[in-house]
C-alpha cells in the first residue's frame, strides 16, 4: 500500500529529520521526514516497535495463565489486555454467556479503565497543547501551566484518573496485577461496602467528566477553522458496536463505514474478522499495516478508537453523553467529524460515558451475586475483541491438547491506526515543514498529530533517565549534518559536531 | 513519628525492569522500628494519582531501576521538577512530587531515590545475576536506612557511587 507522499521518486536525492523518541507518546517511536534540497516534504513515516516477542512470551503457557500474563505487556493498559484475552478463553472453555454478575464486573472493570485511561490522556498530554497552541515554549505547554491558567483543573485530573484506578482495583481486588476475570467468568463479585465506597464519588465523577466535555468543546470551538483543518483527511472507520447499535466498549460485533457513512459491513462476530481484516507488512516498519478486505489493501485503512467509535454508533445508552454525541456530530454541520484533533472531543465524550456507565451498574444488585463462572464444550481456538481506550483490540489464541498456547495473534488499537497515524504526520508535514527550518515548535505540530490517536507503543520498560527526544538531519549519504537533542529535563542541546 | 510512603514500580516480565518490585517484596516484611509507619505503593509506572499517595506523608522513597545509575545502586535526595515527564504516561520522581504541589496546594514531603542498576529489559527475560546482587545490596541499604528514618539522616546516607557493601 502506497501512497502520495508516503515514497519519493528519488530518496537518494533526500535528506532526512528524525525524530526519536515522540515525547508524550507511550514507548519509543520515530519519526522520519525526507527532505529534498529545498526542504520540501517528500517523505513522511512513523516507525513504531510492536509488540516483539509476545507470541514466544505466551507460548507453552496454559491458557488459563494468559489473562493474568498479558497485563504484563503493557504498562499503560493492562485492563484492556486482560479483558481481551479473558474473552478469547471464555471461548476455549465454551463459555458462551456468562453469567449477569461476571459479564458486569467486567464491565465495571472496564469503565474504569477507560475513565482512567482517558482522564490521564486529556489532563496531562492534550489539554497543555490545545489550551497554549503548539507553537507554545515547552515549558507552558504541561500541566503546571494549565493548573495555573485553570486552577482546580489539574487536581480534577488527578482524582478522576485516581477514580478510575480505585474501580480497577476494587473490582480486580488489587491495585495493579489483579485478576477479576478468568476463562468463564470472574473470580470475585463486588460486596456491599465495596459498591457504596465507589458510590461515594461517583457524581463527581460523572459532574467533573461532563465539566470535561464542556472544556474542549469550547476549546475546539474557539479555533474552529484550525482544529478542524489540523491535518485533515477523510477514512473508514472499525468498532464494536451492540445489537442495537449502540456504543459498547466491552462486546458487540464488528461494524466498518466508510468516510460517507455507507456500511461495509455490520455486526460482524468478532471470532471471524480475519475473513473481514488483513495484515501486510513495509520493509520500513515493524508495525503491520491492517486493511479491511472488502475495499483493498489500497484503499482499506481505517480508523478505530474514540472518534470511530462516536461516528460508528446509532446512540450512546447513557443520556449525558449522548446529548454530547448530538452536540459533536451536529457541531458546524458536521465538519469536525473527521477531524484529526476531534479525537480530544470525543474522547471526553466517551470519559462522561464511562463514568454514567458506572454509576448506573453500581446501581445494580446483579454485582452483588454469587454466580460467578460457567463452563461448556471446550475449544481450540479462541477469540477476544473488546474497544479498548484507543480502539479495538483483537485477542487471538489457539492451544493444543495438553492446554498450553501454541500460537497467538495480537491486533491493538496502535496498529489498526497505524496507517492513519502515517497519514496525519504526512498530512500535517505538508502542511507546516514545507519550505521552513525544522524547528521545536513545527515538530510539536507533528507530535501533536500522533497525540491526538494516543498511541500505545511497547510502552512497559521504563528506567529512571530515558526519555531524550532527539532530531537529526541525515543527508543522502547517510551522514547527520544536524544534531537536536530534548532531554527529559527539557534541556535543549545541539551536541558537538565530533559528538555526533 | 514517620509517616514513610515507599514507591517502588517496574514490570516484572521486563528482566531488571523487575527490580522495583523485587525490592518492594523484600522491604514489605522488615518492619519499621516504632512509632513509625510505612506504607507500600508499587505499579507499572508512576503516574499522576500516585501524587494522592504523598498526602499524609512525612517521607518519600523511590525505588526503580536505572540503566544510568552506578552499580550496585545510588540514592540521593529528589526535589520538585517539572520536566518533560510531567506531562508523560510514565513520570518521573521530581515529576510527581511537582504534580502534588501543583494539585494539593502544598509542598510535597521531603523525597529520595534509589536506583538500582539494571541492565536488561527485554520481555519474557529473567532477572540478570548480577542484578539480583545489586538488589540484594540496595535492600542491605534500605534495611540500615529503616534504623533511622527522617530527612536530615538520609541526607547523610546520600551516596552517588557507593562502595560494595
Amino acid at each position: 500500500m502506497t501512497r502520495a507522499g508516503e515514497t519519493a521518486a528519488h530518496p537518494e536525492n533526500l535528506r532526512r529529520v528524525v525524530i526519536d523518541p515522540v515525547s508524550r507518546v507511550e514507548g519509543h517511536g520515530k519519526v522520519t521526514l525526507l527532505l529534498d534540497a529545498d526542504n520540501r516534504v517528500r517523505q513522511a513515516r512513523l516507525h513504531i516497535v510492536e509488540f516483539r516477542g509476545f507470541e514466544k512470551f505466551v507460548q507453552g503457557r496454559p491458557y488459563w495463565e494468559v489473562p493474568v500474563l498479558v497485563q504484563r505487556l503493557c504498562g499503560i493498559c493492562p485492563v484492556s489486555h486482560h479483558l481481551a484475552a479473558s474473552k478469547a478463553m471464555d471461548m476455549i472453555v465454551g463459555a458462551t454467556e456468562l453469567t449477569p454478575t461476571a459479564d458486569k464486573m467486567r464491565r465495571l472493570l472496564h469503565f474504569g479503565q477507560i475513565l482512567q485511561s482517558h482522564a490521564l490522556h486529556f489532563f496531562y498530554l492534550a489539554a497543555p497543547d490545545l489550551l497554549f497552541g503548539f507553537d507554545a515554549a515547552v515549558a507552558k505547554r504541561n500541566i503546571v501551566a494549565v493548573a495555573a491558567a485553570h486552577p482546580g483543573l489539574a487536581k480534577q485530573g488527578v482524582l478522576l484518573r485516581k477514580y478510575g484506578q480505585e474501580v480497577i482495583r476494587v473490582t480486580s481486588g488489587k491495585r495493579v496485577h489483579g485478576s477479576c476475570a478468568i476463562p468463564g467468568g470472574v473470580n470475585k463479585h463486588l460486596s456491599a461496602e465495596e459498591r457504596d465506597y465507589l458510590l461515594a464519588d461517583v457524581d463527581r465523577a460523572v459532574l467533573w467528566s461532563h465539566e470535561a466535555v464542556a472544556l474542549i468543546k469550547r476549546m475546539y470551538g474557539e479555533r474552529k477553522d484550525f482544529h478542524n483543518g489540523f491535518g485533515y483527511f477523510r477514512s473508514a472507520y472499525l468498532g464494536l458496536v451492540r445489537g442495537d447499535g449502540a456504543l459498547d466498549f466491552y462486546h458487540g460485533g464488528l461494524r466498518a463505514r466508510t468516510a460517507d457513512g455507507d456500511t461495509i459491513f455490520d455486526h460482524v462476530d468478532y471470532a471471524t474478522y480475519w475473513d473481514h481484516i488483513f495484515e501486510v507488512t513495509r520493509t520500513w516498519s515493524y508495525m503491520k499495516f491492517p486493511y479491511l478486505r472488502a475495499l483493498g489493501p489500497e484503499a482499506g485503512w481505517y480508523r478505530v478508537g474514540p472518534l470511530a467509535r462516536i461516528n460508528n454508533c446509532a446512540f450512546i445508552p447513557t443520556p449525558l453523553a449522548d446529548a454530547e454525541r448530538v452536540a459533536f456530530r451536529e457541531f458546524d454541520h458536521g465538519s469536525a467529524t473527521h477531524a484529526n484533533l476531534a479525537y480530544h472531543w470525543t474522547r471526553m465524550i466517551e470519559m462522561l460515558h464511562a463514568a454514567e456507565g458506572i454509576r448506573d451498574l453500581l446501581a445494580d444488585p446483579d454485582l452483588l451475586g454469587n454466580d460467578l463462572v460457567v463452563t461448556g464444550t471446550r475449544a481450540l481456538r479462541g477469540v477476544g475483541v473488546i474497544e479498548a481506550p484507543r480502539g479495538t483490540l483483537i485477542h487471538h489464541y489457539r492451544i493444543n491438547e495438553d492446554e498450553q498456547i501454541v500460537r497467538a495473534n495480537l491486533i491493538v488499537s496502535t496498529t489498526h491506526n497505524n496507517e492513519a497515524m502515517n497519514e496525519a504526520v504526512r498530512q500535517v508535514a505538508m502542511q507546516y515543514l514545507d519550505g521552513n527550518e525544522v524547528t521545536e515548535p513545527l515538530l510539536n505540530h507533528i507530535e501533536v498529530a500522533i497525540r491526538a490517536y494516543d498511541p500505545c507503543l511497547s510502552c512497559a520498560t521504563h528506567a529512571l533517565g530515558q526519555m531524550p527526544l532527539e532530531v537529526e538531519l541525515v543527508d543522502a549519504a547517510g551522514r547527520r549534518v544536524d544534531v537536536l537533542r530534548r532531554d527529559s529535563d527539557g534541556t535543549v542541546s545541539h551536541p558537538a559536531a565530533h559528538d555526533r | 513519628m514517620t509517616r514513610l510512603v515507599v514507591f517502588a514500580w517496574g514490570n516484572p516480565s521486563r528482566g531488571d525492569d523487575a527490580l522495583g518490585p523485587e525490592f518492594l517484596q523484600r522491604a514489605e516484611v522488615m518492619a519499621p522500628p516504632a512509632p513509625h509507619d510505612v506504607e507500600f505503593v508499587t505499579d507499572f509506572q508512576l503516574q499522576p494519582e500516585h501524587c494522592t499517595d504523598l498526602a499524609g506523608r512525612d517521607l518519600a522513597l523511590f525505588v526503580d531501576a536505572s540503566r544510568e545509575a552506578p552499580a550496585p545502586f545510588a540514592f540521593g535526595a529528589v526535589a520538585p521538577a517539572r520536566d518533560r515527564t510531567f506531562t508523560s504516561h510514565a513520570m518521573s520522581p521530581g515529576a510527581l512530587l511537582a504534580a502534588y504541589g501543583e494539585a494539593f496546594g502544598q509542598p510535597p514531603p521531603p523525597a529520595f531515590v534509589l536506583a538500582i542498576r539494571g541492565e536488561r529489559f527485554e520481555l519474557g527475560a529473567p532477572m540478570g545475576a548480577t542484578t539480583r546482587e545489586h538488589l540484594r545490596q540496595a535492600v542491605a541499604f534500605y534495611e540500615r536506612l529503616l534504623a533511622d528514618i527522617g530527612a536530615e539522616a538520609w541526607r547523610s546516607a546520600v551516596r552517588t557511587n557507593p562502595d560494595p557493601a
